[in-house]
């Protein structure tokens, strides 16, 4: 990776300006041209480094809900119950993990009421039962990696 | 906070993306009808009430070279919850300090955290310092690495306003 590149991860995961010029801004800071950040920020999306270039929200304060959701899904299963699980729009996010429990997912609604009716269709769907881990207490979310 | 139709407008029309150009805020707004003072006023409105959390880069962990990612739950319990779920949040390699309900008997856990590392063993020694740290030596803990990753995508508001990355 280019050291620019890792200047720029480093230095834009939060606070990116908000003002009528907000790449010059951010450019002057690392020493850039603005048409230099731009480019680069455009390659580093083009090479799928950066997932998005935006904001985060945080769907609880919009009204939605979100929550972690777990099943123990049978080896031999394993492929089918991923199909079914991620045919639904609500799924944001699906990883196999080592543990009985080895399919964890994401699920985010508009309503809260709507993540137990996504629950019971899933365990409907595929005859397991989903652990529901909403979060009780939030201590830190800051997702900022150091490359 | 309330969000009206045109903070709606605006949180549909940059969900996937600010535009890479000079005035990314004029051009959003002219996608959406709102003068670019309009939007940079209504967007720092939005991150103050905290209904944005941060705005920039978000990272494909994997691509830049985070392939070991932990998911690290501990049974703790319940009166030295907070205490220890804050423990774990000042430390510099951990994303994520969270509380959720245990389900006994197959799941015992309740303070849930994310570790991120370039490799497996560099991650294990992460949590077994940060075990030490928050002083979670004697608490049954487990460490789920994740394996594959069978679906990810951005924030999607316009499908439904909760969708918002990994943070559940």
């Amino acid at each position: 990776m280019l050291d620019v590149d890792r200047q720029i991860i480093n230095a834009l995961q939060g606070g990116f300006p908000i003002s009528e010029r907000p790449y010059a801004e951010a450019a002057e800071k690392l020493g850039l041209s603005e048409d230099a950040l731009i480019a680069r920020l455009a390659q580093l999306l083009e090479d799928k480094m950066l997932s998005r270039f935006g904001p985060m929200y945080n769907s609880e304060k919009m009204g939605g809900a979100v929550t972690l959701a777990a099943i123990a899904v049978p080896k031999a299963r394993f492929k089918e119950v991923t199909g079914i699980v991620n045919s639904f729009a609500e799924v944001a996010h699906n990883y196999q993990r080592e543990h009985k429990l080895n399919m964890w997912f994401v699920i985010a609604a508009e309503e809260p009421g709507e993540i137990a009716e996504v629950i019971e269709k899933i365990e409907a769907a595929t005859g397991l039962e989903v652990f529901n881990m909403p979060k009780s207490e939030e201590y830190f979310l800051e997702m900022k990696l150091a490359i | 906070m309330d969000i009206d139709p045109q903070d709606k407008a605006l949180i549909t029309a940059i969900e996937d993306g600010l535009p890479l150009v000079s005035n990314p805020y004029e051009a959003v707004g002219a996608m959406i009808g709102l003068s670019e003072n309009d939007v940079i006023q209504r967007l720092e409105t939005l991150i103050e009430e905290g209904v944005i959390r941060r705005f920039g880069i978000v990272v494909n962990h994997r691509k830049i070279g985070y392939r070991a990612n932990a998911m690290v739950v501990w049974d703790v319990p319940d009166e030295f919850v907070s205490k220890a779920g804050r423990a774990l949040a000042k430390l510099p390699y951990v994303s994520l300090s969270y509380q959720r309900p245990r389900h006994l008997p197959d799941w015992p856990y309740n303070l849930f955290c994310m570790i991120h590392g370039r490799e497996k063993k560099a991650v294990e020694a992460l949590v077994e310092e940060a075990a030490l740290s928050a002083n979670l030596q004697d608490i049954p803990r487990a460490v789920l690495f994740s394996g594959r990753q069978f679906k990810q995508r951005g924030a999607k508001y316009s499908q439904a306003p909760a969708k918002v990355g990994a943070h559940a």
